[in-house]
């Protein structure tokens, strides 16, 4: 049987979490469906249509579905459990919000944040934090399941050709009247596929001082990221929480900067291949996982990387 | 109104955990345990709501073994009313619990169900979800503002690009970040009072809820650890190293 990939996107542009959710479903099956459920989505559908590993596309293009609210997106999946194996969405806040809705009304359970694929019904998922990691292995005769994203890379956006499809569902009305979404703009990469992320923690000690980070994150195109200290005490949005309540990242670089290293955010970062912190105490725990450690007041050590990037004749990006 | 508010014990979230040596699970045994920290937030926000004058009621409801009154008489220490033990083995998975916490709305009725978002133990952020489609009532998940108009409630809920805002007509189920509130703590002469509130306590299988896993843990293992590296001495040694050895920038 066929794999069905739920998409991420903002009826506009795919959202790259879709991506490795790809990656992760390829490694169950090679016949993979993707569901594109919206209002005025074409532009979606087009993205889409290329993405390497995708036979078809299932379009539904209803005014009632427009905000993908959970009540909605899991009555979709419902209707078209039957011709599928398994059901993957990825484990952002978009999929956490529907998947266990639309297994639960089948009488499913849900493998949640799978990290690997063993076989098309045993997976690997951490939990405690990522302070173990258990195999499972389900039961169900349709696997829903949602996918960490950080743990399987991006499927290639050109090579593939998939047939769209156009469904239309008789969709309930429900209980719940949407009222607005404020989403940060930013010009910056997403955290959550960035290849740089900089991160301050409650050592920044207010909003005003993320410029400094902002600066060296221009200079590497670099994602902004903080620890819950740093959200809670309002320096900056919850959109960039890294860590066990917040986002997971794993870019190539991690600079974590004023950030202790407490585990709930560890569990978010340490898959990072290359980690920096920058803290003026020499016994805070991120230098215990940090690849490269500075002990200096990050005061002083932002403005002088920033001055030591410009005397770089080329940077990465 | 009245408020059910469903709290898990787990290992606290300050314990260091260990794997057991047969990869069985995760060592139980002489461990601190505690209550689940974004429930903590959601007795929090029931009792706020109970003291505003909204809500009549509050009701604390746990699954598990019998060590789980220690976690409701935290919740009732904190201002809850009453609780719920529903007895059952360690590991239920979020379904079965879904389904045990549905007979229990059946019974007492509640205007809205509040759990926190995720447990920190098996990290499934399902539970929630799972009530309210069985409940076939609607939802609102990682919730970090909540406010109640007679028959609805308004809530702001963290999503990965910012915050969206919903209203919801109740009976709905909510779950709660850790951002909702600032978890009370329990005074003395509260934690007493708590010793004689009453704890009502249900077998699961008088309930006729089916708990056999449909997932099953084949093992458990230690994450690869990773390594600590080096310290430089300035800022000038790092951006080599970055740019020289590890070739990140
Ligand atoms: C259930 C639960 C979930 C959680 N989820 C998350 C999560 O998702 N993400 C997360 O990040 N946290 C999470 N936390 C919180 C976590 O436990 C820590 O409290 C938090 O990560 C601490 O943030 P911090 O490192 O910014 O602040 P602190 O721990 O206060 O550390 C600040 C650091 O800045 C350094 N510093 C201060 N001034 C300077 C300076 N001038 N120069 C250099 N260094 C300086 C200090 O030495 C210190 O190490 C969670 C907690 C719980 C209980």
């Amino acid at each position: 049987m066929s794999v069905l990939v739920v998409a991420e996107h903002n009826n506009v542009s795919l959202k790259s979490s879709t991506l490795n959710t790809i990656q992760a479903a390829s490694q169950i099956d090679k016949d993979i469906h993707l569901l594109v459920c919206g209002f005025q989505n074409d532009e979606v559908v087009n993205q889409a249509s290329t993405l390497e590993g995708v036979n078809k596309i299932l379009q539904l293009n209803d005014e009632i579905i427009q905000h993908q609210l959970a009540e909605h997106v899991s009555q979709v999946i419902i209707n078209l459990s039957k011709n599928y194996s398994h059901i993957l969405a990825p484990s952002s806040t978009f999929g956490k919000n529907f998947m266990p809705r639309a297994a639960a009304i089948l009488d499913h359970s849900q493998i949640s944040d799978i990290s690997g694929v063993i076989s098309p019904d045993t997976f690997i998922r951490p939990i405690y934090a990522g302070n173990a990691i258990a195999t499972v292995q389900s039961l169900d005769p349709v696997k829903f399941i949602t996918v960490r994203t950080t743990s399987f890379e991006p499927v290639e956006i050109v090579g593939g050709s998939a047939s769209i499809e156009k469904i239309s569902l008789n969709l309930e009305g429900i209980a719940t009247k949407f009222l607005d979404r404020k989403e940060a703009k930013s010009e910056r990469p997403e955290l959550g596929s960035a290849r740089v992320v900089i991160s301050g923690g409650r050592g920044l000690e207010n909003g005003d001082n993320f410029k400094l980070l902002n600066e060296i994150a221009d200079k590497l195109n670099a994602a902004i990221g903080a620890s819950r200290a740093a959200v809670d005490a309002g320096y900056i949005g919850n959109e960039c929480q890294v860590g066990q309540t917040g986002k997971m990242v794993a870019p190539e670089l991690y600079i974590a900067v004023g950030i202790s290293g407490a585990i709930q955010h560890l569990a978010g970062m340490k898959e990072s291949k290359i980690i920096v912190a920058i803290n003026k105490d020499e016994e805070a725990p991120i230098f215990g996982i940090a690849d490269y450690g500075l002990k200096a007041d990050l005061f002083q050590a932002l403005p002088e990387i920033s001055k030591e990037l410009d005397l770089l004749n080329d940077i990465a990006k | 109104m009245k408020i059910l508010v469903a709290v898990k014990r787990v290992i606290d979230y300050n314990v260091q955990i260990r794997v057991k040596p047969d990869n069985s699970g995760v060592e139980k045994d002489n461990v601190k345990m505690s209550m689940n920290p974004p429930d903590e937030n959601a007795v929090e926000e029931a009792i706020k709501l109970k003291d505003s004058g909204e809500v009549t009621e509050v009701v604390i409801v746990s699954i598990g073994q019998e060590k789980c009154q220690d976690t409701i008489r935290t919740a009732l220490a904190m201002g809850a009313d009453r609780g719920i033990l529903v007895k059952a083995g360690d590991d239920i998975e979020p379904l079965a619990v879904a389904k045990t916490l549905k007979n229990i709305v059946e019974k007492e009725k509640p205007n809205m169900v509040l759990l926190g978002k995720q447990a920190i133990d098996d990290y499934c952020n399902q539970t929630g979800q799972m009530l309210s489609a069985i409940l076939n009532w609607p939802q609102g998940c990682f919730v970090s503002e909540l406010g109640i108009n007679d028959s609805a409630i308004t809530i702001s809920r963290e999503i990965d690009e910012g915050l969206e805002q919903l209203e919801i007509q109740l009976p709905a189920v909510v779950t709660c970040d850790l951002r909702l509130n600032e978890p009370r703590f329990a005074s003395l002469p509260n934690i007493m009072k708590a010793k004689k509130k009453p704890i009502e306590i249900i077998e699961i299988e008088s309930l006729g809820v089916d708990t056999i896993p449909k997932v099953k843990y084949l093992k458990v293992e230690e994450p690869p650890v990773r390594q600590g590296g080096v310290m430089v001495a300035d800022v000038k040694e790092l951006i080599q190293k970055l740019k020289y050895e590890a070739k990140v920038i």
